[in-house]
């Protein structure tokens, strides 16, 4: 008996874990207006009437794009400071890195409502843009520490030879280095791609008109329980979980082998 | 060469640290001199006033959506971890060391699903017609359909199926990196598991569950959504709040001060963690 015991154990736990998820994809083929039992489907009415909504699909198209954008400066402005800091002797580096990595520490809603008191007070309009301003402030410490801690000792030989040779700085950087780093580049990039797709807080205090997807399904939330939520949130769901798995079997199972 | 070094390293990490001075310290700078401000009407009066910190002391409203942040805080932190090592455990010790990866990325699969998302297939679990409810009566333990959502209960579960899977992840990584040689050398000497594990290995994963437990409560505290759209409106939380005061009368230096003192709160935890913490191994 007590054997089975962690078994049992791994089981309530995904039996837990996996709940709210299973509840949220089967009612999404609910036939009916509510999605609750009994389950009267399966049917595919709410997906169409998603998938046809263009609130939610331009919604979509912005948080790609926010995405997308945000994580390519904040992957560009990670890996050059990870390279500064790395392969340069600065004055107080320790304390541009602590610097650097800072944000971690403090909750989305404080990011957020900081920029927002700046961004208000200085006339700025709220826009796509600044929730992407943002979601930079939120992916570079991760980007920077992913791709500093990568910048191993044995990458310098390569970087070297390439200067004796003539390179500029410019193309030892571009060339040299970040083709070598590229895993690391690309982990970041995924991560944060992930993370910015999925964030409403900052997204919720940083724009106006156009909405990113999690602000969208926020507002539709505010008139309750409806298999067209399930629908979309089931659609999120598998582009996250697809994200994930492609960030685990390309880049980190590159890395390890 | 060493001048130029200096030159280039500074040009490379200038639009990082540029980045991070523009819209990360000046604003936090900004907002702490702005909960120092007085709103008057609807002008901006800058200076030194504690008026928002005693406001935040004296109204009930406000004062009891601290303490409900720090009560649920710690609960779901405390909860968090005792679901989790079980579960971590059972997945360095138990699954066949080949399986481990496939088993943990299964277990927090779900952590990816978007958190508005996730707060929202909690409530269609526990929604008086909900799953939960409907078994219940079917299995013929309840009669009626309780109350389950829009309670301080829904909020912790919430939060709780989110840091289980979080903290599983980091107490896995330390229980990994533990040499069996321990538990071999505590058996050996005579202990039960139960010994093993009290005096052997829960001392040496402290430091590992302390900066997850650390981590929870960072990240738990300064939630809207899940308190928003579980807990119902009978109880606020700190996050909560800020947001009325943002809504409502664009009241900047109020939520400021709020602010202000989550950050106390996140510090305070930091203080009484630091001893175990370990921030640059997580």
């Amino acid at each position: 008996m007590r054997t089975y015991l962690p078994w049992i154990y791994l089981a309530l736990a995904f039996g837990f874990i996996y709940l709210p998820v299973c509840v949220l994809v089967l009612f999404s083929f609910q036939d009916g207006g509510l999605p609750v039992p009994p389950f009267d489907g399966p049917s595919l009415k709410w997906y169409r009437e998603v998938l046809s909504d263009r609130d939610v699909t331009d919604a979509l198209i912005h948080s790609l794009f926010v995405a997308v954008g945000s994580s390519a400066v904040a992957v560009i402005l990670g890996f050059l400071a990870a390279y500064g800091l790395a392969r340069h002797t600065l004055p107080g580096s320790a304390f541009i890195r602590l610097l650097l990595v800072a944000p971690l520490t403090v909750s989305y809603l404080i990011v957020g409502l900081g920029l927002l008191i700046v961004l208000s007070r200085a006339g700025f309009g709220l826009s796509l843009g600044t929730a992407g301003i943002g979601h930079v402030v939120i992916n570079l410490p991760l980007a920077f520490a992913i791709i500093y801690a990568s910048m191993g000792a044995q990458h310098e030989n390569a970087e070297r030879a390439a200067r004796d040779l003539g390179a500029s700085e410019m193309r030892v950087v571009v060339l040299v280095t970040a083709p070598m780093l590229a895993p690391a580049i690309a982990a970041a990039f995924f991560l944060s791609v992930t993370l910015s797709w999925d964030e409403f807080i900052i997204a919720f205090l940083l724009t106006r008109f156009d909405i990113t997807l999690p602000v969208e399904i926020w507002s539709m939330l505010r008139s309750g329980l409806s298999p067209r939520l399930n629908a979309i949130g089931s659609v999120v769901f598998l582009i996250s979980v697809a994200a994930v798995l492609i960030l685990e079997f390309t880049t980190l199972r590159r890395r390890r082998s | 060469m060493i001048g130029q070094s200096k030159k280039m390293g500074w040009g490379f990490t200038a639009p990082a640290l540029l980045w991070t001075l523009a819209f990360f310290v000046a604003p936090f700078i900004v907002m702490g001199a702005m909960s120092f401000a007085i709103l008057e009407g609807r002008n901006l009066i800058w200076g030194f006033h504690l008026d928002n910190y005693i406001e935040l002391a004296t109204r009930p409203y406000l004062w009891r959506a601290v303490i409900a942040s720090i009560e649920i805080t710690l609960t779901v932190t405390l909860i968090s971890v005792v679901l989790a090592y079980p579960l971590a455990a059972t997945i360095a010790f138990r699954v066949p060391r080949h399986l481990q990866r496939l088993v943990l990325l299964l277990a927090i699969l779900p952590f990816w699903t978007s958190y508005v998302v996730r707060s929202y297939a909690w409530l269609l679990v526990l929604a008086r017609e909900g799953v939960l409810n409907q078994t219940l009566i079917n299995l013929g333990l309840i009669a009626e359909p309780i109350t389950l959502a829009n309670t301080r209960f829904a909020t912790v579960t919430g939060f709780v199926h989110f840091f289980v899977m979080l903290l599983t992840l980091t107490i896995y990584a330390n229980l990994i990196q533990l040499s069996p040689n321990y538990r071999r050398a505590a058996m050996d000497l005579g202990a039960n598991a139960f010994q093993t594990f009290r005096h052997v290995i829960l001392p040496l994963t402290l430091p590992g569950i302390v900066t997850g437990a650390f981590l929870t409560f960072v990240l738990c505290i300064g939630d809207y959504v899940t308190p928003h759209v579980l807990g119902g409106n009978n109880e606020l939380t700190m996050p909560q709040v800020i947001m009325v005061q943002l809504g409502r009368r664009a009241d900047f230096p109020l939520a400021s001060a709020l602010a202000i003192v989550m950050m106390g709160m996140v510090t305070l935890a930091y203080l009484a963690a630091a001893r175990w913490l370990r921030l640059d191994r997580v």
